[in-house]
C-alpha cells in the first residue's frame, strides 16, 4: 500500500484479513505508521475490522511485492511512486486515486499499470484509527500503454473482494473511472468554492445547473476519446444528494479548503481540461472552476 | 443662495460626498441608524486621509426631519435602493435625483417612486470607516454623471459644485460608455474576489501560466464586451486595461505599506452581508439574456456567489 491514508487503510486493512496475503503499508506520517506496527490499523463504521499489516515510512524498506496500490492525494503520486518503485519491478502498480492523471504517473516508474477507481470513503480518526464512512465497489483495468496482464489484475480483484472490498475487473476501466472524476469535477469545487454541502448545491437550482454545465463538458471529453461512461455521473450526484445518502456531506475538497489545505482540483477539472485540450474539446467551465480553486489556494498565503 | 444637498445613506460613498460637500452646500443626510444621525449632528463629519476637515451638517433617520434639497445623492447600496427611494418619495420634489450605485437599474428603481430628474453617476473613490462620523478617503478619483432623466446641463451644474467642494468629477452627454466600463470591471473583479477570497492583487492580471487567474479574469471581461457590444456601447476604457493598472497601483501601495484593495462584494462575504452581485453581475446577465449573448462564465459566477451568500 503506496499511501495509507484514509482510503489506503481501508484496503490494507481488510486484505490482511487474508491468510494468502501479506500486506505492507509505506505512508509519510510516522504516528501513523507506528501506531499500525503497535496495534494494528483498526477500521471502525461501515465495518469493524483490524488488520495486521507491516507499515513502514521508510520506502526502501519495503520488500518485492507482486502487486502495489497506490492511494495518496494526487499531487503525491509522482513523488511516492519514485520512492516505491523498487519494490514493484517484477509486479503491478494501480491507483485508486482520485482524478485523471495518476496513471501517467505511475508508469513513469512502473512497468505494469492497473487503472483503478474506487468509491468506498472514509477518515482518519486517530494514528492507526480510520472511520469507515462509505461502502463502495472497486473497478479495475489495465492502464492501455503499459498494461498489466488481465489474469493478474483478477488476482488483484479476487482478492479485494475476498478481503470484503468488492472488486471487479473489467477490459476498460475507463467508463468507471471518467463517471467518477466527471461526477467530483462537477461537485467538489462547487462545494469547495461555495461551503455548501452536497445536498445544499443540489437543491438550488441555478447551481445545480452549472454542476450539469461541467458533467457536460467532461462528457464530451470522455465521448472524444472513445470512452463509454459506465453510468450517468448525473444520476450518481442526483443519488448523493439524498438525505439518507449524502446530503449533508461536505466534499472532501471542501474539507482540504476548510483546512488550508491543497487541493486535488489539478487532477479533476485540471485533467479533464488537459485531456480535452489534448482531444480539440474545450472546458471554458472547469477552466474557470480550477482557476478559481486555486485563486482560493493562493489566498491562503497572500 | 447657497445649495442644498441632501446625502442618503452615509456609508463611506455618501459621507465623502456630504463631508466635502459640506464646505460648499448646506448638507443633510438622511441615515438608517437614529445613533448615527445624532452622532453626525453631536460632532459633525471629519474626513482624514487625501482631505482633512470636520464638517457640521444635519442628519437625521427620517425624511421628513430633513429639509428640502435642489439635489439629493443616492448612495446606498444597490441592495437598498427601492428602499431609499420610498422613504424619498413625495418628499424632496425639487430636487435632482442622483444614483452612484453600482452596477446597472438604479435609475429605474427610483423614477418608480417619483417624478424627479434623474442622473446616473458611478464613482470611483474609496474609503475606509473609522466611525459612524470619520472617514478616511484613500482612493480620490473621480466620480462620473451624466443625464438619465434630466439634461446634460443640469449634470454640469453637478460636476462645478463637486468640483468646489474639493472633489474630483467629470460631466459626460451619455454615461452608459463609463458605467459599463465599470459594470463589466466590477462584474468581474468582484465576484473573482468574492469566490476565491483574494484581495485585488496582481494574480488578477496573471496570464503567463495556463492555470493563471488573469485568464478567467479577461475571459470574463471578454463576454462583457460582446455583451455591450450587443447593447451599442461602446466602452470608455477597456476594463482589462482598468484592471492591470488598478493592481499596479495596489503593488506600488503594497510597497509603500498600504493593504491591498478588498473589493466590496469580497468584505460583503467576509461579513456575512448579502452582495450586490444581483446589481452587478445579475443585471450584465440580464442584459445578455435580453440581447442573446451567451455569457456562461459570468452565470457561474453569479451562481457560486449567490452559493457563498447562501452558507
Amino acid at each position: 500500500m503506496v499511501g495509507c491514508g484514509a482510503v489506503g487503510s481501508l484496503f490494507a486493512a481488510n486484505l490482511a484479513q487474508l491468510d494468502d496475503v501479506e500486506v505492507w503499508a509505506f505512508d509519510v506520517s510516522r504516528a501513523h505508521v507506528d501506531a499500525i506496527n503497535a496495534n494494528g490499523l483498526r477500521l471502525s463504521g461501515a465495518g469493524d475490522v483490524t488488520g495486521r499489516l507491516q507499515a513502514t515510512t521508510d520506502a526502501a524498506a519495503l520488500p518485492a511485492c507482486d502487486f502495489g496500490i497506490v492511494a495518496t492525494k494526487a499531487m503525491h503520486t509522482a513523488s511516492a511512486i519514485a520512492a516505491t518503485a523498487h519494490a514493484f519491478e517484477t509486479g503491478a502498480v494501480c491507483s485508486v486515486q482520485n482524478g485523471v492523471g495518476n496513471e501517467e504517473a505511475i508508469a513513469e516508474h512502473a512497468a505494469r499499470v492497473i487503472r483503478g477507481t474506487t468509491f468506498p470513503a472514509g477518515k482518519i480518526l486517530e494514528p492507526g484509527h480510520v472511520q469507515w464512512d462509505v461502502k463502495g465497489d472497486t473497478t479495475l483495468g489495465p492502464y492501455e500503454p503499459k498494461p498489466a496482464s488481465m489474469a493478474s489484475i483478477e488476482v488483484l480483484a479476487d482478492a479485494c473482494t475476498r478481503g470484503g472490498m468488492p472488486t471487479s475487473a473489467v477490459a476498460d476501466a475507463r467508463g468507471a473511472q471518467w463517471r467518477k472524476v466527471i461526477f467530483n469535477a462537477a461537485t467538489n469545487p462547487v462545494g469547495a468554492l461555495s461551503g455548501l454541502t452536497h445536498g445544499r448545491v443540489c437543491e438550488d437550482p441555478a447551481l445545480r445547473r452549472l454542476v450539469t454545465g461541467l458533467v457536460d463538458e467532461g462528457k464530451a471529453v470522455a465521448a472524444a476519446q472513445g470512452i463509454e461512461l459506465d453510468a450517468d455521473p448525473e444520476d450518481l450526484i442526483d443519488h448523493a444528494a439524498r438525505p439518507e445518502v449524502a446530503y449533508a456531506h461536505k466534499a472532501s475538497m471542501l474539507q482540504d479548503v476548510e483546512a488550508h489545505r491543497p487541493t486535488e482540483v489539478d487532477w479533476l477539472n485540471g485533467g479533464i481540461a488537459r485531456f480535452g485540450r489534448e482531444h480539440g474539446v474545450p472546458t471554458p467551465l472547469n477552466d474557470a472552476i480550477r482557476a478559481l480553486v486555486k485563486g482560493l489556494e493562493a489566498s491562503w498565503t497572500s | 443662495m447657497e445649495p442644498r444637498v441632501c446625502v442618503v445613506g452615509a456609508g463611506v460613498i455618501g459621507s465623502l460626498y456630504a463631508g466635502h460637500l459640506a464646505q460648499v452646500a448646506a448638507v443633510s443626510v438622511l441615515t438608517r441608524r437614529p445613533e448615527h444621525a445624532e452622532a453626525l449632528v453631536r460632532d459633525g463629519l471629519r474626513i482624514s486621509g487625501k482631505s482633512d476637515l470636520v464638517s457640521r451638517l444635519a442628519a437625521a433617520d427620517n425624511a421628513a426631519d430633513l429639509p428640502e434639497a435642489d439635489l439629493v445623492i443616492l448612495a446606498t447600496k444597490a441592495t437598498e435602493v427601492e428602499a431609499a427611494a420610498e422613504r424619498l418619495a413625495g418628499r424632496m420634489t425639487d430636487a435632482t435625483v442622483m444614483t452612484i450605485q453600482n452596477g446597472l437599474g438604479a435609475e429605474e428603481l427610483v423614477a418608480r417612486h417619483g417624478d424627479w430628474p434623474l442622473v446616473s453617476a458611478v464613482t470611483f473613490m474609496s474609503g475606509f470607516r473609522h466611525a459612524d462620523n470619520h472617514v478616511e478617503y484613500e482612493l480620490d478619483t473621480e466620480t462620473w454623471m451624466g443625464p438619465y432623466r434630466s439634461s446634460f446641463e443640469t449634470v454640469q451644474g453637478i460636476e462645478r459644485l463637486l468640483h468646489e467642494s474639493g472633489l474630483r468629477a467629470r460631466a459626460f452627454p451619455d454615461l452608459r460608455p463609463a458605467q459599463w466600463s465599470k459594470l463589466i470591471f466590477n462584474a468581474t473583479v468582484n465576484t473573482v474576489a468574492a469566490v476565491t477570497d483574494l484581495p485585488h492583487v496582481a494574480a488578477f492580471a496573471a496570464i503567463g501560466a495556463d492555470t493563471d487567474l488573469g485568464l478567467l479574469v479577461r475571459d470574463l471581461m471578454d463576454e462583457g464586451k460582446r455583451v455591450a457590444s450587443a447593447a451599442g456601447v461602446e466602452l470608455h476604457e477597456d476594463p482589462w486595461e482598468m484592471n492591470v493598472h488598478a493592481v499596479q497601483r495596489g503593488e506600488t501601495e503594497a510597497a509603500e505599506g498600504h493593504y491591498a484593495h478588498v473589493p466590496s462584494m469580497l468584505e460583503d462575504i467576509r461579513s456575512g452581508r448579502r452582495t450586490e452581485v444581483d446589481f452587478i453581475t445579475g443585471s450584465l446577465v440580464r442584459e445578455a439574456d435580453r440581447l442573446g449573448v451567451d455569457v456562461p462564465l459570468h452565470r457561474a459566477m453569479y451562481r457560486l456567489v449567490r452559493a457563498r451568500e447562501a452558507a
